[in-house]
């Protein structure tokens, strides 16, 4: 379509672009600072802040006697605590400070003196599991018959896989400022990827009805689902605050708050069994995946779901079941981030068809081409059809641009000649389901005012966190209405424009609100077209808008121009504001049978990676990516590209550097960036080779485009499988690599290490 | 004097008393918000500024340096650049597609900044920048579309301007001119502390939130910021900033080339000195580790006068060392013997991370023997250390595999390196292990006389 930079590019590099933080001071405004808990599980015996209040600056204290309303909040139930008497977490908030300054409110807390009954805290998977404490049931999806097939193949194989916690690192942390209007309206301007989500739930903890609560988002400083739920505790606690004070109040979490209070990527671990045949086809899996929820419920349920929807990835598997269940334990309450379970249930079945490869000896991308769903009458395993297979296609064409072979055949050539540096490359596969899993989640509203200069408004539900959703909205609503993209004005989100909105989450933002902000302008359209058919003298339906103007299709050298045009419809009385409204058709899943139809369409994409791993030391390079990605019609090459580079590089980040380290009190001991390692601009290859998928437009979705927020995270998988084919090039590959995930220079090291016993005891070791 | 002057975005203005411990980046977001706090400990970059000083532009971490540490200085943002039409920074990074959420951006546009006015030809600008949106592809495309500074730039036509540091007399933050004065204002107020470039210190208000009452600047002592050569050494000053001697040092001491892309970031090495590194004592400071393979030794000064002390007798254990409190680290003697050196840094990442082990080695081979070794590691131990029992073991012995297994099987008793968040014990004793491996494999293939 086009491939303008974000619409707010050049606000960004100047600076001039605002955030929440960033607003002016309010008169008076108090700041709000939380008491944190010192144990991750415990009971609040008694609380005494009458040393705080003597604080000079210090105003009040929050705490549960100053709510009207709801105590606890939460995503779907409500069971988290806004002032907890049962310390869930280490570090969480006890209750807030409020003062007129940082400081003071700081001082504040410092000046709390809480008793606790310390009690002993669950920590870890496998210990929720033997308490048998769990935030859900057991989920199924089941297809075939495992279990007999399992005993009837020739081959199995059974093991376990972990993959570790993912801080979101947005740059900008959690950040609310609420204020109250002369009609004690309460304003929330909000750091959320879900206004009407904080707007609900603030509703609920001040007892006032929703229209009493607006808020608005401008834009966040990056979101990754860590800003979809994990805003609202923040937005309520300035709520309250403004309740109780009548004066705004900020709650703005610094990094170490952020990272100590907010809920990561959830940890998860598969148990499997697969059972396969000399060629490397699966006939049979049985896989059972626990997630780490934490402490309570959030989004975890869906996101466990999305883990089993996605453990097939890209392959026809006959018989198979896949079970799932959240426990709970003392850690901060796991939440949404890019990929929503997906990720992990993708890297459980990519570890498996490495693992058979290995101890098939056969090269891993012809045993996930073997596997891949067929092009026709392609079914998952919770009954979806799959329509347009394009697995093949990606497939084909990245192994030729890529020199895949080639390159495959020179590594495991060159291999031994270094002493400790050994190469590995990896291809590996993307199909990602686009929609919330929750059918009614799938609806956006957009509203769009045409004032009488021809200059436009547009507000739709969707919230901006750099995916650059706006410019994208921005495109759709000037190509709709056939004017320039300067005509056209993207309004902050705001629940008093469009009411009832989704989070953007679930790579949806452009569907969703794009088809919204298409119907609205094609409600303007039609009207427009009728005042233009009277002045032009044609049917209404002839006429077209292009470039700024409306013509009759017989005429298109006699124009009139937009603004004639809005100026004319204005005298004539015809409205130049719409709503417009979309709901994603043919959706529906039945969760206790596991079956049916969840997703819009699939996204596709494919990744090859190569890396030089020390094997003195388990650090390793990345050498070169090659990534081919289905965006459909694309709605904008360099902002989709942006996405793909960027999920790409976080997904890397997740498998291989940041290591979330919590110790056996629960506290979380990388808590800052000191500690936690994001990728860095040295981490990219300078051979970074990403193409969209040609002629890739499809139905489905607006403008024949396809989401692309998530699906791109997990090309990264190709990453690990290439560090693993390092390894396993030590030996004469054919020797399992069983790898934890991140895959951190220490966890390769002993991979490499282990490679070299096994290899020398069964002397197969290459010099 | 209760007030200085600093010069933000072409615009002097005056700072009065109590800002001792206000740091630069509060101050500028007092004026206007372009520059962002991420981390408020000088890890993410997003609030970096460039500080004009010597004709220098230099990136820095606006969230860790204290407001009196920039009396006299030029202070420019993101916002200021911008104010007579987009910098060439500017025009790069936003039509290569280099900001996605943008709370980064001011602060990876002030390192691109400084590259355009300072270019080092690699990367490095921006070794202390994250950004969590674009997989960064576009940020290096902006780099490497950069053309050379156009000299009529306003920006370099400044650069002639060069404010420089002077002395200061503030309440809480003094800063004095000469070692003597520095050294007299220590024993006058005894609770006093240095500060150079405070990239740790500050820490403490940022992150700890204690406050520093009483603070004497090294940033404008000429003793201590200068470099001097003999013949058999080279004489370091203690607050010289790493990034004036990773310019100096480029090709005269070699590990000192291989250690500073990897000694934190840009924006530190900016700020932070040899002193500093070696005063704060860290257990897993890479600089000490390298100055102990160079056998370097330290002049520690004092109004009573100078000694040297050994750097191998300098650190006596965790964060203790032989520095008495009238003392100040004046700088760092570096001999110039020309050994086999060789440095290993291994950490979860490459740029701007904490090693779980660092390792640093000197040989020198006479007729294929070892005449003099030393291996120095950090992230092993309480303090930075060597191992003896495995220098003597391969002292006299000929550099052959023979030896390094022998010297191996000591080397893996020689040390009981604790778990931490960073690495596990076992994990470090096979890198002490296997850094020594690496050195003798990477070292037998660049000498052709010495066989395995």
């Amino acid at each position: 379509m086009n491939s303008r930079p974000h619409e707010s590019a050049v606000a960004h590099v100047t600076g001039a672009a605002k955030y929440t933080l960033d607003f002016l001071e309010p008169q008076g405004m108090l700041v709000a600072y939380p008491v944190q808990a010192p144990y991750a599980h415990a009971r609040v015996k008694k609380l005494n802040f009458s040393a705080a209040l003597e604080i000079d600056g210090v105003v009040h204290v929050l705490t549960e006697a100053d709510i009207r309303g709801e105590t606890h909040i939460g995503a779907i139930v409500h069971d988290e605590a806004l002032f907890p008497k049962l310390i869930e977490h280490y570090g969480q908030a006890v209750c807030w400070v409020l003062a007129e300054s940082e400081s003071a409110a700081r001082a504040g807390a410092n000046a709390i003196q809480v008793e606790y009954d310390v009690l002993e805290p669950i920590l870890g998977i496998a210990a929720a599991e033997k308490a048998e404490a769990f935030l859900t049931d057991e989920f199924c999806m089941t297809r075939g018959d495992a279990k007999t097939n399992l005993e009837t193949s020739q081959y199995r194989l059974a093991g376990e896989v972990f993959v570790g916690a993912q801080d979101h690192f947005y740059l900008e942390t959690q950040v609310s400022l609420a204020l109250l209007d002369e009609n004690q309206q309460v304003i929330i301007h909000c750091s959320t990827q879900h206004p009407t989500e904080v707007q609900t739930l603030v509703a609920k903890v001040l007892d006032l009805p929703r229209a009493q609560v607006t808020v608005q988002c401008l834009r966040m400083g990056g979101g990754f689902g860590g800003k979809e739920t994990q805003a609202a505790m923040y937005a309520c606690i300035a709520a309250l605050g403004v309740q109780m004070t009548g004066k705004a109040v900020r709650v703005r979490l610094n990094r170490h708050q952020d990272m100590q209070l907010t809920g990561k990527r959830h940890p998860m671990l598969a148990r499997f069994d697969v059972g396969y045949n000399q060629a490397g086809k699966l006939e049979a899996l049985q896989l059972q995946i626990l997630s780490d929820g934490g402490c309570a419920l959030d989004l975890s349920e869906a996101i466990l779901l999305r883990a089993m929807f996605h453990a097939d990835n890209c392959y026809n598997i006959p018989n198979i079941v896949v079970t799932g269940r959240v426990v709970k334990t003392n850690t901060v309450s796991h939440t949404a981030f890019r990929g929503f379970g997906g990720p992990q249930g993708m890297v459980f079945i990519e570890d498996i068809l490495a693992r058979v490869a290995l101890n098939l000896g056969k090269p891993a991308h012809e045993v996930r081409a073997l596997n891949f769903y067929p092009l026709e009458n392609a079914i998952t395993h919770y009954a979806q059809p799959i329509p347009d297979v394009r697995i093949h296609r990606i497939w084909q064409e990245l192994l030729e641009t890529s020199q895949f072979e080639h390159r495959l055949h020179d590594i495991e050539t060159l291999n031994s000649s270094h002493p400790f540096l050994h190469r590995g490359i990896a291809i590996t596969p993307v199909k990602f389901g686009i929609s919330f899993t929750t059918t009614f989640l799938n609806q956006a509203g957009a509203l769009v005012n045409i004032y009488a200069d021809g200059s436009v408004q547009l507000n739709h539900g969707g919230t901006e966190m750099g995916q650059g959703l706006h410019s994208k909205m921005q495109s759709i609503a000037a190509q709709t209405l056939g004017i320039s993209h300067d005509r056209v004005r993207i309004m902050p989100t705001s629940t008093d424009k469009v009411p009832n909105t989704s989070a953007t989450a679930a790579s949806s933002g452009a569907d969703l609100n794009g088809a919204a902000v298409r119907n609205a302008c094609q409600a303007l359209k039609e009207r427009l077209a009728e005042v233009a058919a009277r002045v032009l003298g044609v049917p209404s339906e002839d006429i077209r808008f292009v470039n700024n103007q409306a013509f009759a299709l017989q005429k298109p050298s006699e124009g009139i121009s937009w603004e004639k045009l809005i100026s004319k419809a204005y005298l004539e009385r015809v409205s130049l504001s719409s709503t417009g409204f979309f709901r994603t058709p043919d959706i529906h899943f039945d969760k206790v049978l596991g079956r049916g139809e969840p997703f819009r369409y699939f996204a596709w994409g494919a990744c090859v990676s190569e890396v030089e791993l020390d094997t003195l030391t388990g650090m390793w390079h990345l050498n070169r990516v090659d990534i081919l990605h289905d965006c459909g019609q694309s709605l904008n090459p360099l902002l989709d590209k942006g996405q793909i580079e960027g999920g790409f590089v976080q997904g890397m980040g997740w498998l291989t550097m940041e290591e979330m380290v919590w110790d056996d009190t629960g506290r979380l001991r990388t808590f800052a960036p000191s500690t936690y390692k994001i990728p860095t601009l040295h981490d990219v290859p300078h051979d970074f080779r990403v193409t969209l998928l040609e002629n890739a437009s499809h139905e489905a979705a607006v403008l024949g485009s396809k989401a692309v927020g998530e699906p791109p995270f997990m090309l990264a998988i190709a990453v690990r499988e290439a560090l693993r084919h390092a390894i396993s090039s030590l030996g004469n590959g054919t020797v399992d690599v069983a790898l934890l995930a991140p895959s951190t220079p220490e966890v390769l090291l002993e991979a490499i290490e282990n490679m070299k016993m096994h290899s020398s005891e069964i002397g197969i070791v290459k010099e | 004097m209760e007030h200085f002057f600093v010069t933000l975005n072409g615009q002097p203005r005056r700072v009065g008393a109590g800002q001792h411990n206000t740091t630069l980046l509060h101050w500028i977001r007092g004026f206007s918000s372009g520059t962002k706090e991420g981390c408020a400990e000088g890890d993410c970059g997003a609030c970096t500024v460039a500080v004009l000083e010597d004709g220098h532009y230099k990136a820095i971490n606006s969230c860790i340096a204290l407001l009196p540490s920039l009396a006299g200085l030029e202070v420019w943002t993101a916002e200021g650049i911008a104010a007579q039409g987009l910098h060439p920074a500017q025009t790069a990074l936003a039509a290569a597609g280099g900001s996605q959420c943008g709370y980064c951006t001011p602060g990876f546009v002030m390192s691109l900044f400084c590259e355009y006015h300072q270019p080092t030809g690699d990367e490095t600008c921006f070794s202390g920048n994250l950004c969590r949106c674009t997989g960064y592809r576009p940020i290096r495309d902006a780099l490497q579309s950069l053309e050379p500074a156009d000299p009529t730039n306003t920006f370099e036509l400044r650069k002639q301007s060069a404010p420089q540091k002077t002395m200061l007399e503030y309440s809480g933050f003094s800063r004095p001119t000469s070692l003597v004065a520095a050294l007299q204002e220590k024993a006058a107020r005894p609770k006093a502390q240095f500060i150079a470039g405070g990239t740790d210190l500050t820490l403490q208000i940022t992150t700890v939130f204690k406050s520093l009452p009483d603070l004497i600047s090294l940033e404008a002592v000429p003793e201590l910021r200068e470099i001097a050569e003999t013949d058999e050494f080279f004489e370091i000053g203690a607050a010289v900033p790493l990034s004036n001697l990773e310019q100096e040092f480029r090709h005269k001491i070699p590990l000192f080339k291989e250690l500073f892309p990897w000694f934190a970031s840009r924006q530190i090495r900016h700020k932070a000195t040899l002193g500093g590194n070696l005063g704060t004592a860290s257990p897993i400071g890479d600089a000490p580790v390298v100055l102990l393979a160079l056998d370097a030794s330290l002049c520690l000064s004092s109004l009573d006068g100078e000694r040297e002390i050994a750097l191998k007798d300098y650190f006596l254990g965790y964060r203790k060392t032989a520095l008495e409190s009238n003392e100040l680290i004046r700088c760092i003697r570096i001999p110039k013997a020309q050994r086999i050196q060789k440095m290993y840094k291994v950490a979860k990442r490459g740029y701007d991370d904490i090693s779980s082990v660092m390792g640093a080695f000197a040989f020198q081979l006479e007729r294929g023997k070892i005449t003099s070794v030393r291996l120095a590691y950090g992230g092993v131990a309480a303090i930075p250390v060597r191992a003896y029992q495995t220098e003597n073991a391969l002292l006299g012995q000929p550099f052959t595999r023979a030896s390094i297994n022998a010297a191996q099987e000591i080397l893996a008793q020689e040390f009981q390196p604790i778990s931490d968040f960073r690495a596990s014990a076992q994990y470090r004793q096979k890198i002490i292990i296997n850094l020594l491996e690496k050195f003798f494999i990477e070292s037998v293939s660049s000498r052709a006389e010495v066989h395995a």
